[in-house]
């Protein structure tokens, strides 16, 4: 068949049937068969010799890693400190990024004065400025939630900015028609309605705070999955390095998810009907 | 221009402040040294050619990653929207692959291919492939039915649509989807030479950083971010131009 696919939706409350398990089946194999894939051809490949084990350790020997890590406690206490460190830098962006972009709106001298810092900055690699960062404030989580605070409020800011100048004109103008004070105005009204843009900026945000919080243990070292994966290589230990692999991609995608499902969350009410696009 | 200046004098503002700061000595110059110091490096720097060899390599390892995946991102995400089986087999790779921090990529190519051009280009290649590959999908999914079926009326075959009307649909998408790829390339490009690396800008910034010359590694921090900053700005306007037949 050829064309484009709308994605089937089955409306139709069944019984239970047979046919309907079987179904049911085939949709999650055919979910997690390229997964299986994956893990088959990682696991054959690393075992059939073609490549050393350095270059890549069979899967089992990871996982093995892994699970080691776990029980040693060092998984928790590095997983912790990258999450703790990426969090915080996240949560400092988005009240920051979200009060940059309300005070934009509302006063012109803030206009002023963020608009061309952000039209310039957002696209700027700021990683280029971690070595100063350091050089001011050292090599502990300082610098390294800095850092991350300052990759993550762009996307913040710009969001909250279109989503605030998209609010409808017949909103506002009911809300102060029937006595909303600018307080009330901005809370009840203004807010609610950017939402769903202020959330797709932090859903752009959350995923720059991981990557930035890896890539800062990884240049500074010390604990934190980014860091002991540097450790690891440099140790020509591969086996760390895919296990650190696995270990934050891992983190990333529960975060990720995690997110999305506040986001359905916060905005049962809204009509969006599908999901953000990335899931 | 006038108008520009006056939408930019808090930049302006902002680098006075910093070259006054400097000069008064109310921060130590080793942690802030003056802009016209930073401004003299640079040029001491352009002069030798320091700047433009590492420059080269950093553009030539960005331009390589990101062109080998914009043409690979692109086509899978068309692919995958056009037949339903590519679909159902890459959609669950690319959702877990896409959330994943990229950065934590850099080590492993490193092991695959070493210290060189070989490993940054992978990087880039892979961090910016699936960004392309999601917007290419999206666009190329939301193309009209109205416009296909039409298409598919007037007797255009399978290949023929897809280039007239599903790749001309896409474009919106798959051009933002680039355009973060952009974004993400310098991200990577920067951070993979900073931490391993013994060419490029990312490298010259950690050398200069770890002998103390801090009026040099300002200016290639500053050069990195400018060239950041002026690739998005060329990137859109070449994004309006190639979108401008949809008014």
């Amino acid at each position: 068949m050829a064309g484009i696919d709308t994605p089937a939706v089955e409306l139709r409350a069944e019984p239970w049937s047979a046919g309907r398990t079987a179904r049911a089946i085939v949709r999650f194999v055919m979910r997690v068969i390229s997964i299986v894939l994956l893990v088959a051809a990682w696991e054959i490949l690393a075992r059939s010799g073609t490549v050393t084990p350095f270059v890549l350790p069979s899967l089992s020997s990871v996982l093995a890693r892994i699970w080691n890590d776990l029980i040693a406690g060092d998984l928790l206490i590095n997983a912790g400190l990258t999450l703790y460190r990426a969090l915080v830098g996240f949560l400092i962006a988005a009240v920051g990024g979200i009060a940059i972009g309300m005070a934009m709106s509302r006063s012109r001298l803030a206009n002023w004065f963020f608009d061309p810092i952000i039209s310039v900055g957002f696209p700027m690699p700021k990683i280029a400025f971690l070595p100063i960062v350091i050089l001011w404030l050292g090599l502990y989580d300082v610098s390294k939630i800095s850092m991350i605070v300052v990759d993550a409020i762009f996307p913040v800011v710009a969001a909250t900015l279109i989503g605030i100048q998209g609010v409808e004109r017949e909103l506002i103008w009911s809300a102060r028609n029937m006595g909303a004070q600018n307080r009330e105005l901005l809370w009840q009204i203004i807010l609610p309605a950017a939402l769903p843009q202020i959330m797709t900026g932090l859903q752009v945000a959350l995923p720059i705070a991981l990557i930035v919080a890896v890539v800062t243990e990884m240049l500074m070292g010390g604990y934190g999955l980014g860091g002991a994966m540097i450790t690891a290589s440099g140790f020509a230990d591969s086996r760390g390095v895919f296990a650190g692999i696995v270990e934050i991609a891992f983190v990333g995608y529960c975060l990720v998810k995690a997110m999305s499902m506040l986001r359905r969350r916060l905005l049962i009410w809204h009509q969006e009907a599908q999901d953000p696009t990335t899931a | 221009m006038i108008a520009a200046l006056i939408r930019y004098s808090p930049l302006l503002l902002l680098a006075l402040l910093w070259e006054a700061a400097a000069r008064l000595h109310l921060v130590s110059s080793l942690a802030l040294p003056p802009l016209s110091d930073v401004a003299a490096a640079w040029f001491e720097m352009m002069r030798s050619g320091e700047l433009i060899a590492n420059g080269a390599s950093s553009m030539w390892r960005a331009g390589a990653g990101l062109f080998l995946s914009i043409i690979i991102g692109a086509v899978l995400g068309i692919v995958m929207a056009w037949w339903r089986p590519v679909n159902i087999l890459l959609s669950p790779l690319v959702e877990i692959f896409y959330p994943m921090p990229k950065s934590a990529l850099i080590p492993v190519t490193v092991i695959w291919l070493g210290f060189g051009d070989g490993s940054k280009i992978l990087l880039i290649f892979l961090g910016c492939m699936l960004p392309v590959t999601l917007g290419a999908f999206n666009g190329a999914r939301s193309s009209d039915q109205a416009l296909v079926w039409s298409a598919r009326s007037m007797g255009a075959n399978k290949l023929r649509m897809l280039w007239d009307v599903v790749v001309p649909s896409a474009m919106p998408e798959l051009l933002n989807g680039i355009r973060t790829a952009l974004a993400l390339s310098f991200i990577l490009l920067v951070s993979s030479e900073l931490i391993v690396s013994r060419q490029g800008f990312g490298y010259l910034i950690g050398f200069l950083g770890a002998n103390g010359s801090y009026e040099a590694m300002f200016a290639v921090v500053l050069t990195v971010a400018f060239l950041g900053f002026v690739a998005d700005r060329i990137y859109l306007l070449i994004m309006r131009r190639a979108l401008q037949w949809r008014e």
